[in-house]
C-alpha cells in the first residue's frame, strides 16, 4: 500500500479524535478503537489493547497510545505523524484559552460547563473501561485479573504500575 | 508579539524555555499512571510558579477544554510564563521522553511478542489496564451517586457508547448540549 494515505489517514483520524477528546484521551478510547481497528484496520482487537496496556505502563501522559499506534501503523514517521496530530489541536485551543481567561472559577458559565460535561466524562471513561474489558477479558483467568484490579483500585490509592506488574506476573505464569 | 507582552505585563514573572521543558519533562518522566499529582508537585511545590489557588484554576479552566489535563496545564504555563516558545517547551518536554520510552517499549514487544510467555504477560497486562479505565471511571462515578441529574446522564452515555455503538460525535452533539442545559437550569442561585 502506499504510505502517504495512511500517513494522512493517521493525521486526520487522530487530529479528530483530539478535537473529541473532552475529559482527555482516555474518554475517546472507544472511538479510537472503532477508527483504527473497525474503519480502517489497522490492527486486531487484541493488538489494540495490548498497544493500550504498554502505554499505561509507560511513564506519562495517556496520550503516548496514540504515539504507540502511530508507531505500529506506519513506523518512526507515522508515530510523528500521530503524535503532532493529536497533540496540535489541545496545544491551539489551550493556548488561546489561556490568554483570554487567566481565571474562570469564579464564572457562572464555567460552572455549568464543569457539572454538564462531568457525567458525559465519567460515562465515555466507563465506556472506555468497557471496551477495553470485552476484548481483554477471554476467560475466567482475565477477568479475574480485571476485577481485582478494579476492586484494588476502589479500596487503595496503589500505583497502578504495582497493578500491572502483578497481573503481568500472573500472565507469565499462565494465569491469564 | 502583542499577545505575549499582554500576558507578560499581567504576570511580572518570566521563566526561560528550558527550565520550562526540564520541569515538565521530569514530570513526565514521575508519572507512572497518574501524572496530575506530580505537576501539582512541581509547579505549587518545588517551582511555585503558581500558589495552591492559582492551580486548582489553571486546572479548572485545563479540565473543560479537549485534550488531556495534563498536557493543556503544560501549555498554560508554559504561555504563562514564556509565551509562545514557552508554551511549546513545556510541551515538549512532557511529551518528548514518554514517547521514546513508550517506543522503545514498543520496540521490545516488537522483538519478543511471540514468545508465549511474554504474549501471557501482555495478556495479563491487558485485562490490568481495563480493570484500571474501569476503577478510575467507578471512583470519579461514586461521587454522583446521589445525583439524579448526572446518573440518568452517565447512563445515557454509556448505553449510547457501548449498547448502540453510537459514533462520540453524535453523543457529544446530543447527549453533552442536553447535560449542559440540564446543569444550567439546576444551577445553584
Amino acid at each position: 500500500m502506499n504510505e502517504r494515505p495512511v500517513l494522512f489517514d493517521l493525521a486526520w483520524q487522530f487530529a479528530a479524535l483530539a478535537l473529541m477528546s473532552i475529559g482527555g484521551i482516555i474518554a475517546v478510547v472507544p472511538e479510537m478503537h472503532a477508527a483504527v481497528v473497525e474503519r480502517h484496520q489497522w490492527m486486531a482487537a487484541q493488538d489494540f489493547v495490548t498497544l493500550f496496556a504498554l502505554a499505561q505502563a509507560a511513564p506519562g501522559p495517556n496520550v503516548i497510545v496514540v504515539t504507540l499506534i502511530g508507531w505500529r501503523v506506519a513506523g518512526g514517521l507515522g508515530a510523528l505523524v500521530a503524535t503532532v496530530a493529536v497533540s496540535t489541536p489541545s496545544f491551539l485551543i489551550t493556548y488561546g484559552a489561556s490568554r483570554i481567561w487567566r481565571s474562570v472559577s469564579g464564572k457562572v458559565w464555567y460552572r455549568v460547563c464543569e457539572r454538564g460535561m462531568a457525567p458525559v466524562t465519567i460515562g465515555l471513561i466507563l465506556s472506555s473501561g468497557l471496551l477495553l474489558s470485552t476484548v481483554a477479558i477471554d476467560h475466567w483467568g482475565s477477568l479475574a485479573i480485571t476485577v481485582l484490579t478494579v476492586l484494588s483500585l476502589l479500596k487503595w490509592r496503589n500505583s497502578p504500575l504495582i497493578a500491572l506488574a502483578l497481573a503481568a506476573l500472573a500472565g507469565l505464569a499462565g494465569f491469564a | 508579539m502583542s499577545a505575549e507582552t499582554e500576558i507578560g505585563a499581567a504576570d511580572e514573572r518570566r521563566v526561560g524555555n528550558l527550565d520550562l521543558f526540564l520541569a515538565f519533562s521530569g514530570i513526565s518522566i514521575m508519572g507512572f499512571g497518574g501524572v496530575l499529582p506530580w505537576v501539582r508537585w512541581m509547579i505549587v511545590e518545588r517551582k511555585h510558579w503558581l500558589n495552591e489557588e492559582e492551580f486548582v484554576n489553571a486546572l479548572s479552566l485545563c479540565q473543560i477544554l479537549p485534550g488531556g489535563n495534563v498536557m493543556n496545564i503544560a501549555v498554560y504555563i508554559g504561555a504563562r510564563f514564556g509565551g509562545l516558545s514557552g508554551a511549546i517547551s513545556a510541551f515538549v518536554g512532557l511529551l518528548l521522553a514518554p514517547c521514546l520510552i513508550v517506543l522503545a517499549l514498543g520496540g521490545l514487544y516488537q522483538a519478543y511478542g511471540h514468545l508465549p510467555a511474554v504474549q501471557g504477560m501482555f495478556r495479563g497486562a491487558a485485562a490490568c489496564a481495563a480493570g484500571l479505565i474501569l476503577g478510575m471511571g467507578l471512583r470519579l462515578a461514586w461521587r454522583y451517586r446521589r445525583d439524579l441529574r448526572a446518573l440518568p446522564v452517565i447512563a445515557i452515555t454509556i448505553l449510547a457508547m457501548v449498547w448502540l455503538k453510537a459514533p462520540l460525535l453524535l453523543v457529544l452533539a446530543t447527549v453533552l448540549p442536553a447535560s449542559l442545559a440540564l446543569a444550567w437550569f439546576t444551577r445553584p442561585q
